[in-house]
């Protein structure tokens, strides 16, 4: 019967294509493809990779899904049959779960030596730090000619009251470190009082990045009314870049004391068949190329130290000597509950 | 011997078509993702946790309150453009439509920008934003297109002497209708309410974008779980939750809704006349200005360059600015969401298109249930088919999990149901007599059914594929939880525009939004040239 | 009384009633007789309210009611496919208009069902029931409220050709014990001249002949009438043709020659053609046993005094 014939095809046809989908080796000879399992955030100039694919022989493809915390998740939940080769962006806030989960194996990069130390949370190196970025209170500079608030407490004082937007940490990476960053300061029995009295001085809850920046922050490319948000240290050079024409000083700019630290890990995961090549992916992104790359393409600064950064950062970025920290494994210890009694506070 | 072998019927056979699709790609997955995380304590759990029952609970009013207001908006409008023949008249279709298969993205942000605090309605109307008024508005914005159509299209049906002989006999105009072609076409009605139920209730994008942190929906709170705290238990649990409450609302609307009787199509429209012309424009003016508005914004927004209209927006699309792996030039974006969208579309037509021939001439029970199976995908929560992907095929040589093709497979399973909603009732309004002259004159049955059925049914299948093609070039939600090779969509792009500072981000994701909407509103244009006079549901 | 005074209806270009004048008194039955494009079921229309006159007015009872809304002029109207509501019983049908006006339903219901001749139907649901059973709910319906105009568009037109005659008498007998003004709407010219005391011959949307049926049937106005009444024997005449009656012509030992070119069996009797030399053709009824064949030579006898002329339209 024809129609049947038919079918038989095309449904021989979607096997075929299915089965394709699995192969590994992309090249001819001697080329491996690599799958970096990623976030959505993740960028990297063409010409990088290419760099990297010739030098090396190496492809490299990129397979990313939803946000960092999501990635991360996925990966987690397929530890035993992993969808790439490396994951690149476990940042320090979900660093333990990603260890205790037992995603990665060990690799020592040669390039360690140069990055700072505070950046090597891992001393079995099963996880290497890639990038490291803050999460800052950025305001608007026309509403403040003669200068923002300083630090937190003045976050809560009456006179700005109403002016504050922050993420709910338990939907939003930035909020989740912003939330992480005041119980540094503040510690294990203060940082409830002060977000009390943000409550009361009107702050704005939203529940991701881009609600709080475009829709209620209102320095730069904002649309909102509220001059101080909670987002990231590179954001003032994002808005001179990002503009055209490209003004002389940044719109927005950034409460140092507020900032607190995010660090970005990337990992060669277990269950990997190109563990060689895995491994100078690694070192690749350590770098100086790819270092030197990360700024403009992520907005995020490289850890390893002597990279140049684009003028644009060393004009409008601000430099953060001292971010706020928290261990690690406390984190992971203390996370949800700190979510939750957070929730209690302010959402009520 | 050969005689006692059972023989395949030939449709047994073409029902393992869609059963195969449905059973790999949508009933794994989502059985996985229930398995794996639930034991019956689970759910008991879920049921008890007080602040998960005012999510259940919230997911619940929200939705019907959403159901109740889409009707009321909508129903003005649907008989306007079925009793009336006007100048512009497929336009307003095309209008109407285009709202419904716009991305959630795309929409939150047209929100964002007419209700935000320097939007045109932000003063007056800004304490919606966000909060449940921007989450109801948002949901009868999207949905006014299937309550519109649908009941625009049973009036049409109605025999308009119907309502004459009422207004003869002592009734004015409203009262002959509510008296007589209301209740003729409750069927519609109910049907049509039954998926905005399904849609708001499964709502996702919207409740999260314009909601506020203290707006969760069932779906909100599964993604949470995933990607957030990882306990696949609770998301489990909450997942068969919403499973029950879908398959449940889905079986009340189909006891609530007699089978539809087909009619002889006819377009029962005329133009208006004196009086009536005022009040076509009073319905169709704020109906129209409400659907249009928000995208008219949108679309500024994308010219308005600070300083005067112009295209930078446009022409950064087109410029790789810093040669960026994440750069998707736009005719990159499009290019791969019209290539999802056709394969997309490839699959919804042989999927529901088999599915359709079967239902159509099977008796009620069991068209009504092979109508509820392929409902319940539209009914399940984007974060639970993608992680049912990425849980259950993950063995070779079904290891999909990072293959392209599940995208469009994800949109083939949104799109499916619309296609049988579509081209059943074409099926089902063929006169059987021509059928039953194939077959006298040699045709076999299957013969019969090519060479009857599917011309016949030709033009309603037209429209179902362009309708197809629609929603997959608007999916968000489930193309955001796959995890996929870089070959982004046009609402992906959109979203990895809005994840930056700076207002040549802002500009370009209006930019890409407004090709969006023109990409779909020309699609949904060229399915109305086909659609004008055939008969279908929607 | 009904008024219709120079009523004019056009749809866009089209002109479908150019004009037209009548009046209808209490009690009578007028017909609107003419082809499918006559404009007879949009003058209906029109004086239903269904349709706005571009030019012309409608007056009951002296009352001008051109531009009133169809729910307030008070006038019956039966459907061609009778329009009966699907979704409610007999019962809720017949007493609809009542349930508008507010008045009591139940009584009247019953009392209207049994004048139709469908008592105890009360609780069928119209989908149940045969032609001539519709027919009649959508009349019960329709004279329930007690109009005094009843506006009837081809009520028997989708019955078969039996009950069509059987209820056409009983339709009369109706109408008549109502003693309604009637308006009712039809092609067929047999029903027409059984129920109407007058009729109206509609053609282009113009009058072409009113009069009572034995007045149009003897002396149809011109060839479109007589040819529309049905008369098969149109003869060539100085004036315009001679209209040929079938009671005015037989066979015969006397008349004119001729030879028999067909023989049709028409239930109550035979219609034999015949060839007269000289160039006619005639159709003659034949009631008795000796039906000639074709072929065989006759004699066609006409009686001048039942014949009339008609001018030819042009």
């Amino acid at each position: 019967m024809k129609v049947k014939r038919w079918l038989a095809g095309a449904l021989a046809l979607l096997l075929v294509a299915a089965g394709c989908g699995d192969d590994d080796d992309g090249g001819d000879g001697d080329g491996v493809t690599l799958r970096l399992v990623t976030h959505d955030s993740f960028a990297v100039s063409d010409e990088v990779l290419e760099a990297f694919t010739a030098e090396s022989g190496i492809a490299v493809e990129i397979v990313a899904s939803g946000d960092a915390g999501a990635a991360l998740n996925l990966s987690i939940l397929n530890r035993e049959n992993p969808l790439g080769d490396v994951f690149f962006g476990v940042d320090n806030t979900f660093l333990t779960r990603a260890l205790d989960a037992d995603l990665f194996l060990r690799h020592r990069s040669p390039a360690i030596d140069d990055i700072d130390p505070r950046f090597v949370l891992d001393d079995e190196h099963r996880v290497t730090p890639i990038d490291h970025g803050e999460v800052c209170v950025n305001f608007d500079r026309s509403t403040y000619p003669d200068g923002p608030p300083a630090t937190f407490e003045d976050l809560a004082d009456p006179t700005e009251r109403g002016r504050l937007v922050v993420q709910n940490p338990a939907t939003s990476s930035p909020g989740l470190a912003f939330l992480l960053g005041t119980i540094a300061h503040f510690g294990e029995d203060g940082w409830q009082d002060w977000w009390r009295a943000l409550v009361a001085n009107d702050v704005l809850v939203a529940t991701g990045w881009e609600e709080a920046y475009y829709q209620h922050f209102s320095g730069g490319s904002g649309e909102g009314d509220r001059p101080l948000v909670v987002s990231y240290a590179t954001s003032p050079p994002a808005e001179v870049i990002f503009a055209e024409p490209q003004p002389d000083d940044a719109p927005t700019g950034v409460l140092v004391d507020t900032c607190v630290e995010q660090i970005e890990f990337a990992g060669i995961l277990q269950g990997t068949e190109h563990e060689d090549e895995a491994r100078q992916l690694i070192d690749f992104m350590l770098s100086p190329v790819f270092q030197a790359d990360m700024p403009m393409q992520m907005f995020v600064l490289p850890v390893v130290e002597g990279i140049d950064l684009p003028e644009e950062f060393v004009a409008h970025a601000a430099v953060v000597p001292e971010p706020l920290r928290l261990d690690p494994a406390d984190i992971d210890v203390n996370r949800d509950r700190w979510i939750d009694e957070w929730t209690e506070i302010v959402l009520g | 011997m050969d005689r006692d072998r059972p023989r395949l019927s030939g449709s047994g056979l073409l029902a393992t078509v869609p059963l195969a699709f449905v059973g790999l790609f949508f009933v794994w997955p989502v059985a996985t993702v229930i398995a794996e995380g639930l034991t019956g304590a689970g759910v008991l759990e879920v049921l008890g946790d007080r602040r998960l029952q005012r999510v259940a609970w919230f997911t619940l009013w929200q939705a019907a309150v959403s159901t109740v207001l889409t009707i009321a908006v909508a129903l003005p409008g649907a008989w306007a453009l079925a009793r009336f023949r006007f100048r512009g008249r497929a336009v307003v279709w095309a209008l109407i439509t285009v709202p419904f298969v716009l991305p959630t993205v795309v929409v939150a942000s047209a929100f964002v920008a007419v209700l935000g605090p320097r939007g045109p309605l932000g003063g007056p109307l800004g304490g919606l934003l966000p909060g449940v008024g921007a989450i109801l508005a948002a949901h009868v914005y999207f949905n006014v297109a299937v309550v519109a159509r649908t009941v625009a299209n049973a009036l049409g049906q109605v025999d308009p002497q119907l309502e004459e002989a009422a207004r003869s006999l002592g009734a004015s105009r409203w009262t002959a209708f509510r008296e007589v072609s209301l209740p003729l076409v409750r069927p519609a009605l109910v049907a049509a309410a039954s998926i905005v139920f399904l849609f708001t209730f499964t709502s996702f994008g919207v409740v999260l974008l314009l909601g506020g942190p203290r707006r969760a929906t069932i779906d909100v709170e599964i993604w949470r779980q995933v990607a957030y705290f990882l306990d696949l238990r609770t998301a489990a649990a909450l997942a068969v939750v919403q499973l029950v409450a879908v398959v449940a609302c889905l079986v009340v609307a189909g006891r609530m809704q007699a089978r539809v009787v087909p009619r002889r199509a006819r377009d029962a429209a005329r133009r208006p006349v004196g009086a009536e012309r005022a009040v076509l424009a009073a319905i169709l003016g704020p109906t129209l200005a409400f659907l249009v508005t928000p995208l008219a914004v949108v679309a500024y927004r994308s010219v308005d360059v600070g300083g005067g209209l112009g295209l930078t927006f446009y022409r950064a699309l087109g410029t790789s600015r810093r040669g960026s792996s994440l750069f998707v030039p736009p005719e990159a974006a499009i290019r791969n969401s019209v290539t999802y969208a056709a394969i997309a579309t490839a699959i919804a037509l042989l999927v529901g298109g088999i599915t359709a021939g079967l239902a159509a001439y099977r008796d009620r029970r069991t068209s009504r249930l092979l109508d509820l199976l392929v409902m319940v995908p539209l009914g399940t929560s984007a974060v639970t088919l993608g992680l049912g992907f990425l849980l259950a095929l993950d063995e070779p040589p079904l290891d999909l999990r990072t293959w392209w093709g599940l995208v469009p497979i994800a949109h083939a399973l949104i799109a499916a149901p619309f296609v049988v909603r579509i081209v059943v009732p074409a099926l089902r309004s063929i006169d059987p007599r021509l059928r039953e002259a194939a077959a006298v004159l040699g045709a076999s049955p299957v013969r019969v059914r090519l060479a009857v059925d599917v011309p016949l049914a030709s033009r309603a299948v037209l429209v179902a594929a362009g309708f197809a093609f629609a929603i997959s070039l608007g999916e968000f939600g489930a193309t955001l939880f796959l995890a996929r090779p870089d070959n982004p969509t046009m609402p992906i792009a959109i979203f990895r525009f809005l994840g930056q500072p700076g207002p040549l981000n802002l500009g370009q994701a209006m930019a890409m939004s407004t090709l969006l909407m023109l990409v779909t509103a020309t699609v949904i244009a060229g399915i109305e040239r086909f659609r004008a006079g055939s008969v279908g549901t929607f | 009384m009904l008024e219709v005074d120079g009523v004019e209806v056009r749809f866009g270009d089209h002109v479908a009633v150019a004009g037209v004048s009548m009046v209808v008194e209490r009690g009578e039955v007028v017909c609107l007789l003419g082809p499918s494009g006559s404009g007879k079921t949009s003058l209906l229309r029109a004086v239903a309210g269904l349709e706005t006159p571009a030019a012309g007015a409608i007056r009951w009872d002296g009352r001008d009611v051109t531009r009133e809304p169809t729910h307030r002029r008070g006038f019956g109207l039966v459907f061609q496919d009778f329009a009966l509501f699907p979704h409610r019983s007999v019962a809720a049908n017949v007493g609809f208009g009542l349930r508008m006006r507010g008045e009591p339903v139940e009584e009247r219901v019953a009392e209207v069902l049994a004048l139709v001749g469908l008592e105890g139907y009360g609780s069928r649901m119209p989908s149940t029931l045969s032609g001539g059973e519709q027919q009649r709910v959508a009349l019960a319906r329709a004279v329930a409220p007690g109009c005094e105009l009843l506006l009837m568009d081809e009520p028997l037109g989708s019955l078969d050709r039996p009950l069509r005659e059987r209820l056409t008498g009983e339709l009369r007998e109706m109408l008549h014990d109502l003693g309604v003004a009637v308006v009712h709407v039809t092609h067929d010219q047999q029903e027409a001249l059984a129920i109407a005391d007058r009729v109206v011959v509609l053609r282009d949307g113009r009058v072409a002949q009113a009069g009572t049926p034995p007045e149009v049937w003897r002396r149809p106005a011109d060839e479109f009438v007589a040819r529309f009444l049905g008369f098969a024997n149109l003869l060539p005449h100085p004036d315009g043709l001679l209209v040929v009656p079938p009671d005015a012509v037989s066979l015969g030992p006397e008349g004119e020659p001729g030879t028999v070119t067909a023989v049709t069996f028409r239930g109550t009797g035979f219609a034999v053609t015949v060839a007269v030399d000289g160039g006619a053709s005639l159709e003659v009824p034949v009631r008795s046993e000796a039906i000639p064949a074709p072929g065989d030579r006759v004699r066609v006898a006409i009686e001048a005094r039942l014949t009339s002329v008609v001018p030819v339209v042009r």
